[in-house]
């Protein structure tokens, strides 16, 4: 038990570390993380990216503690949780404390040049890795698509419902700006009535 | 500043931030607005042109916006005893509701209806990502290279099982070579 906590300490640490640019950048580190370790599924992540777009707070907050509790209890969360924060704690501390200006240094911004668009791809291939789940009926392992199952059944493993569902919440946010709870909701309630006859 | 005086500050701290983090739903960009006023109007603890600064450099540094906000201001605020307990009020509204989630989350996904439900919200979840990409691209890719670095880690990530955390420290490094050859040969 004791090397589970530190286990949910170090892996949180490291995801803390890693994100930059926010919740969404992190998807998936923790997604890669999470499934590597053993501790959830890759359905189970995406589930728990609405669960967490549902509940106030950040994104990375509530998946350390949802994270932390299916694998250790409540234990097991505080492990989490004490880890995502903590690089963000040492590292803001020295900032506030020595030099506001730090972040205008040219190698800082030389260095952000090349991580803002890897974020970019980073979110990209989480998207394409749920939308595969999302809209195949095919088992994909740690965000890796098994290509040649997709296309051999191809007919029979197309979720039409769920294509349909993306693009009626992708018209909603992007045009009609609609908040997302709201979008999780509708998406949720189409759910219901699609896969329920 | 008195003793007294800080320790007032910290509490104070703790309960603005436990605000800031019951209320505020969609991530870290969400309570920047929210931060603002409960530090800068309601309490006048920081001045204006200074939080716009503090918002940028939480931004640009790794962690989470939101906890990074209330670690700076914290500091700022009460010295370390401030950022702990910001921290820990941001932190502990979701700390509390995902563990009461968490706990029962099987249980409640075993119902037929909500198995349903959640096979339509994974679809809405990949469309809210999608078009958080759209609305983060504009700010993060500047040029031709940073395409070309956003399509080879997207084909990196989707292809091969290489750690999502080596491929953000090779792109580090490229920053710092595509600037640094930038710079020496004037382009």
């Amino acid at each position: 038990m004791l090397k589970l906590f530190f286990e949910l300490l170090i892996t949180f640490f490291k995801i803390g570390l890693f994100t930059i640019g926010g919740g969404y950048a992190m998807i998936p580190l923790i997604q890669q993380e999470i499934v590597d370790h053993g501790w959830m599924t890759f359905k189970e992540t995406v589930d728990m990216i609405a669960i967490s777009e549902m509940t106030p707070g950040p994104f990375a907050i509530n998946s350390a503690t949802f994270a932390g509790v299916k694998t250790g209890g409540i234990t097991g969360a505080v492990f989490a949780t004490a880890g995502v924060v903590l690089p963000s704690f040492i590292i803001v501390v020295l900032i506030a404390k020595y030099s506001a200006r730090f972040m205008e240094k040219p190698v800082m911004q030389s260095a952000l040049y090349g991580l803002r668009p890897a974020v970019i791809g980073l979110i990209g291939a989480a998207a394409f890795s749920i939308a595969m789940t999302s809209f195949f009926n095919v088992p994909v392992n740690n965000g890796t698509i098994p290509f040649a199952g997709i296309i051999r059944d191809i007919g029979s493993v197309i979720d039409f419902k769920a294509i349909f569902i993306f693009i009626v919440a992708i018209v909603a946010s992007i045009k009609y700006k609609v908040h997302p709870i709201l979008l999780i909701v509708l998406s949720g309630v189409l759910g219901i009535i699609l896969y329920g006859i | 500043m008195e003793a007294k005086d800080r320790r007032t500050r910290v509490t104070k701290l703790f309960l603005v931030f436990l605000r800031i983090g019951a209320f505020t739903f969609g991530g870290g960009l969400a309570m920047i607005p929210f931060i603002k006023r409960e530090i800068v109007d309601n309490n006048h603890w920081i001045e204006e042109e200074d939080i716009v600064d503090i918002f940028a450099i939480v931004q640009s540094v790794p962690g989470v916006i939101a906890v990074n906000s209330a670690i700076f201001v914290g500091y700022r605020v009460a010295g370390f005893l401030g950022s702990v307990a910001s921290a820990i009020g941001v932190v502990l509204p979701s700390f509390i509701i995902l563990s009461v989630i968490a706990l029962f989350f099987s249980t409640f996904k075993s119902i037929p209806v909500v198995a349903n439900a959640f096979e339509g919200i994974s679809a809405g979840v990949t469309a809210l990502i999608v078009s958080a990409l759209l609305n983060l691209r504009k700010a993060s890719i500047k040029d031709v290279y940073g395409w070309i670095i956003a399509a080879c880690v997207f084909l990196i990530m989707t292809v091969t099982d290489i750690s999502a955390v080596y491929i953000l420290l090779a792109s580090a490094i490229l920053g710092l070579i595509i600037s640094y050859v930038r710079k020496k040969k004037g382009w």
